[in-house]
């Protein structure tokens, strides 16, 4: 436990804070403030995955949010695994235990290395080329093989126990990132009086101050800057200072997504605390800050454990007191590097040569590289490196031709230079520019109200881009209207020995084309430059393409260290600028964000409502088994006396035709439709005519949408002449009231119309059987229920148990019945005093399956059962429901259309099989020959299938071609094990000639 | 998530509260039982789904229940205007752009 690569001279952490911590179940030591990553390369641990698709070592990159390497499990409890956590972000804790992925039996020897010997068979797009056949081996064997040997993390096997918390927003300036260009933009935006949030990934904000030793902004050290900085603006009543926060997504109207990270980096969590915070925010204007990304180079084997970016390099030096290793050798084509060469000198590390790829470069950091006694190999490439789980060699050439030379060094960093990260600019749909001389993608054309500053936005000057920031946050505060904005923006003096140049994109010396060498691109997803090639040789044009048939780019980094490399290799191999080549597009998250943070609360019975009728608690004390129904619970069936649903159903519905039977039909949709015009409105809703429907009387409407297909039906009553209590399906309410709104509304204004919508102010209780007069009649006042007076579809308005009710006479069973409509807080006490009544005459209680039954039994449709859109009243048999007469309602002119005309629709019919204890499968296929070769023409589909214990039978609807002229026709079913035949029948089943509705 | 402006409630409301209705300034033909097959077609199937400027309906169903309509850039998803129902369709030239 002894951090051998930790340096005393080095680094702003305290030596005292140790902090103790296991990978693969080995302890380790850090230090409090050291992140994973950090605390691994102070021991010395460099190799810590295995890649995607060829298992080969992978060490750490980078030492911020773009990592795509050093992917690590973190298991705090069994519950909480988590897979994929960039070690580089990852906050060390006591206790802290972390898996390496990817590798079996064990990190250092892994079977699936032997990927990387078939290298040449796994080249770009091989999942497309050569798993194709047999068709039945891709599922059983090739996907399930690919999928455990390419992949990273295992997903957590259990619930998640965290909680989730989501917050909304608004101020007047956001800032999103916390670098030296973010801390001047709040700070200006913050004096001129706005409200403003300032959001940062990291624990500390600063940016690259954490690394930039060189900088120094108002006369003292970037870094104690940035802090005090912070601090100063933490403790403004105006300010919203968050770090540990990611700004992850841009979205319309300068809304922005950022995750809050409240506890991965604490070794005891409050169990009651939520794990993560999603702030949505709202922002008048917003201010990127989003810095720029270093870029690796692009050689042969660049992938060894022991490689990585200089400006990391740097970041463990300075901040975290690591050196990378005891020999370290650098690698660029650009200037940034020599401050890592010359910082890691300075601090007593070995330098074993610094190879830049440029013929003659020059400058002070030249100079001063040189003066330290730094060999500096210009005009040099590195052509190869060596060593098996970590680099030790490094193959240098001189680019023109020359003795090769073998370095020893344990590390290797490289820098190609810097890619502006301009992924929230792009996913605010604003235009991105490219810059020819410097060879970057730039914020171009805004399309929201947003300006980027600093790195970002290529001023790449530390004294520009704190000047560039302070200007942008005075006025971004001015422009979101802040009364007292000052004129005064801060003045802020800076200076920076940093070095920048636009360095190189692409391939390197040694993998250009035409070489075999392994040149990572994307170290994530394992494509090489030479794949990047071959999906160019293979006709991939567009940098879609590309993408997609290569992967580059599509791992959970998005390609931040890559994609300019992948984009610049096709672009010279089309032969096309790079503005042509074009630039894939950048989507949110950012970086990975959890289900958990994006679901907050909305999970388990806080998903959406549950919706429970008055008479509810009743069925559940009554052994009811229940049916979501929508949102809606509702009662499926009740068993009694040990029964199963197959036998609670047939006692159900030989009870209700026998005697009666009880059902809540409360979740019926209900509609008040009063007005003076109230009767023209439902002409032009319903297909019927109503105008002549006589108060006091009902009729079964049909809905139809403009395009003539059934939308929603229902039995309507006629109160008054101005006065409709319309019923809709359980489902369609809202969309029935919604599509009656909007022709009130925007087509026929002049109507006076009111709609409401009573669903839940009525409990309804449906009595059906021949019993339920007698059932219901010792419970209604003032109101006649004589056959003459009140006949089988009529409604009236009295007292059901002294309560004021609509009583409707109507039957969706076939049976005489009744449908006591009561205000809802009533409708439990009605419920059981019709209970009560019932239970003298040997009435049941009946569920939903019941009432399907006996309504099919009856040939009733379901709208969306036996209809789905593309069903016309004919099609359903119901042709008689069209006011003929009529010369306008919503489908009339879609009825016309010729393929709704057309003969030979499919039409409504019943199918009965020919062993009657055969249940059809609903949904099953309908075929004419079921001898006829595969594919078989399909003729139509079942679309309710019952045991009917009244019929002593199977029964079923069905869909068919021309069915209403197949009547006795012989149909197939093909199912698995064999063709079910079937007899085209009338839809209805039972009661065919309709006595038992006055019986 | 977008901000809207509702034409009678007058303030801008969460896009929670509102529900989208498709195009805006298509008239149902009044003697719509006797139109042809291609003004059918032309009144019920066809939509321009431009990209930049488009007219749409809104529905504030969450709030006042009123269908109102909008002038919105596909583009962008800012909201240049909306406006009452009956109201003619405004004239783009006219409309601030920004």
């Amino acid at each position: 436990m002894t951090q051998p690569f930790r340096l005393p001279t080095a680094g702003r952490l305290d030596a005292a804070g140790t902090v103790s911590f296991t990978f693969d179940g080995k302890a380790h030591a850090g230090l409090a403030g050291d992140t994973l990553a950090s605390a691994l390369l102070a021991n010395g641990v460099h190799l810590v995955g295995r890649s995607f698709k060829y298992h080969r070592p992978r060490g750490i990159l980078s030492a911020g949010a773009e990592e795509p390497n050093a992917l690590v499990g973190i298991h705090r409890d069994p519950a909480r695994k988590t897979p994929n956590v960039r070690a580089t972000v990852q906050e060390l804790y006591d206790g802290l235990a972390a898996v390496s992925q990817n590798r079996w039996p064990s990190l250092a020897f892994d079977v699936g290395a032997l990927n990387d010997l078939g290298a040449p068979f796994f080249s770009a797009g091989f999942y497309y080329k050569t798993f194709m056949w047999p068709r039945a081996a891709w599922e059983r064997l090739y996907e399930p093989v690919i999928r455990r040997a390419a992949g990273l993390g295992t997903a957590p096997d259990q619930p998640d126990p965290d909680r989730y918390s989501n917050r909304f927003a608004h101020c007047d300036v956001l800032v999103v990132g916390g670098g030296a260009a973010g801390l001047a933009a709040a700070l200006a935006a913050s004096e001129a009086g706005a409200r403003v949030i300032l959001a940062d990934e990291q624990a500390e904000p600063g940016g690259s101050l954490r690394f930039e030793d060189g900088a120094f902004i108002d006369g003292k050290p970037g870094w104690e800057w940035a802090q005090q900085t912070a601090a100063q603006l933490a403790a403004r009543d105006n300010v919203r200072l968050l770090t540990r926060t990611t700004g992850f997504g841009y979205y319309a109207q300068n809304m922005l997504g950022l995750v809050e990270c409240l506890t991965d980096h604490l070794a005891a969590p409050d169990p009651e605390a939520p794990r993560e915070r999603l702030w949505q925010v709202r922002a008048k204007r917003v201010v990127l800050a989003t810095g720029a990304i270093e870029r690796h180079m692009v050689f042969p084997d660049n992938d060894r454990p022991g490689i990585m970016l200089a400006s990391a390099a740097r970041a463990y030096l300075n901040h975290f007191g690591v050196a990378v290793g005891r020999r370290v050798a650098v690698y660029t084509a650009d200037d940034s590097a020599y401050a890592a060469a010359i910082d890691l000198k300075e601090k007593g590390v070995e330098i074993a040569a610094l190879v830049d790829l440029r013929p003659a470069p020059q400058g002070a950091h030249v100079d001063e590289a040189r003066a330290l006694g730094i060999e500096v190999l210009a005009g040099h490439a590195v052509t190869g490196t060596e060593g098996r789980l970590r680099v030790h060699r490094v193959n240098v050439a001189p680019v023109n031709g020359g003795a090769p030379r073998r370095i020893e060094a344990d590390a290797l960093v490289t820098s190609s230079g810097w890619t502006p990260a301009v992924h929230l600019f792009s996913q605010s749909r604003g235009k991105l520019a490219f810059n020819e001389a410097t060879q970057r993608f730039l914020p171009g054309q805004y399309v929201q109200d947003a300006v980027s500053v600093g790195a970002g936005n290529g001023t790449t000057g530390l004294g520009e881009a704190i000047a560039e920031a302070l200007q942008a946050g005075g006025k971004a505060a001015k422009e979101a209207g802040v009364s007292k904005a000052r004129a005064k923006v801060p003045n802020l003096e800076a200076g920076s020995t940093e070095r920048w140049s636009s360095g190189m994109a692409g391939a390197a010396p040694g993998a250009e084309a035409g070489r075999k060498a392994m040149a990572f691109v994307d170290f994530q997803n394992d494509v090489t430059a030479k794949d990047i090639r071959q999906a160019v040789q293979e006709g991939m044009r567009s940098i879609e393409h590309v993408k997609r048939f290569t992967t580059t780019g599509m791992a959970t980094d998005q390609g931040k260290t890559s994609n300019l490399h992948a984009l610049t290799i096709a672009s010279e191999m089309l032969g096309k600028p790079i503005p042509e080549v074009g630039l894939t597009t950048f989507r949110p998250p950012y970086t990975p964000v959890t289900f958990g943070a994006l679901v907050g609360h909305g999970r388990g019975a806080l998903f959406e409502p549950t919706r429970r009728t008055p008479i509810h608690a009743w069925a559940e004390a009554h052994g009811a088994v229940f049916e979501d129904v929508g949102q809606w619970k509702r009662a499926w069936y009740f068993p009694s006396g040990g029964e199963d649903m197959h036998a609670a159903v047939a006692r159900e519905c030989r009870t209700v035709r026998q005697s009666a039977g009880i059902f809540d039909a409360s979740t019926l949709g209900k509609i008040e439709v009063v007005g003076p015009d109230a009767a023209r409105f439902m002409e032009l809703m319903y297909t019927n005519p109503w105008q002549k429907l006589a108060v006091g009387r009902c009729r079964y409407g049909i809905m139809l949408r403009e395009d003539g297909f059934i939308y929603d039906d229902g039995v309507v009553g006629r109160l008054a002449e101005d006065r409709f209590h319309v019923t809709t399906t359980t489902g369609g309410a809202p969309r029935v009231l919604h599509h009656m709104e909007d022709y009130l509304q925007t087509e026929f204004p002049d109507l006076k119309v009111w709609l409401t919508s009573t669903s839940e102010q009525w409990a309804t209780i449906a009595v059906q059987g021949p019993k339920s007069r007698d059932i219901v009649a010792p419970l209604v006042e003032g109101i006649d229920l004589s056959d003459e007076a009140m006949p089988h579809m009529s409604v009236r308005e009295g007292r059901v148990c002294g309560v004021p009710a609509r009583l409707f006479r109507i039957s969706f069973t076939g049976e005489r019945g009744f449908e006591i409509n009561v205000p809802a807080d009533y409708g439990l006490s009605v419920w059981e005093a019709v209970w009560a009544e019932g239970g003298k005459h040997g009435a049941c209680a009946y569920g939903t399956e019941t009432m399907h039954v006996l309504r099919a039994e009856k040939g009733f449709i379901i709208v969306g059962q036996d209809t789905d859109g593309t069903v016309t009243p004919d099609d359903a048999g119901l042709a008689w429901a069209i006011g003929r007469k009529k010369t306008d309602f919503v489908g009339i002119r879609g009825l016309k259309r010729p393929d709704l005309t057309a003969p030979g629709r499919r039409q409504l019919v019943g199918l009965k099989t020919f062993d009657p204890k055969t249940v059809l499968e609903e949904g099953a296929q309908i075929v004419a020959d079921p001898n006829q070769p595969v594919p078989m023409k399909m003729i139509g589909f079942v679309t309710s299938s019952y045991w009917s214990e009244n019929c002593g039978r199977s029964i079923a609807l069905a869909l068919v071609e021309n069915g209403s002229h197949r009547m006795g026709e012989r149909l197939h079913v093909p199912m698995e094990d064999g063709a079910i035949e079937v007899e085209v029948v009338p839809t209805v089943f039972f009661d065919e000639k309709g006595e038992r509705t006055n019986g | 998530m977008l901000l809207i402006h509702c034409p009678y409630c007058e303030e801008e409301r969460p896009e929670l509260e509102f529900r989208h209705a498709g195009e805006a300034h298509i008239a149902r033909p009044e003697n719509i039982a006797e139109i042809a097959d291609e003004a059918f077609q032309r009144y019920f199937f066809i939509r321009a789904n431009p990209k930049g400027v488009t007219f749409e309906r809104w529905r504030h169903i969450h709030g006042c229940g009123r269908f109102f309509n909008a002038a919105r850039d596909t583009v962008s998803d800012r909201f240049l205007m909306t406006y009452r129902v009956g109201e003619p369709k405004p004239d783009l030239r006219k409309i601030d752009r920004k």
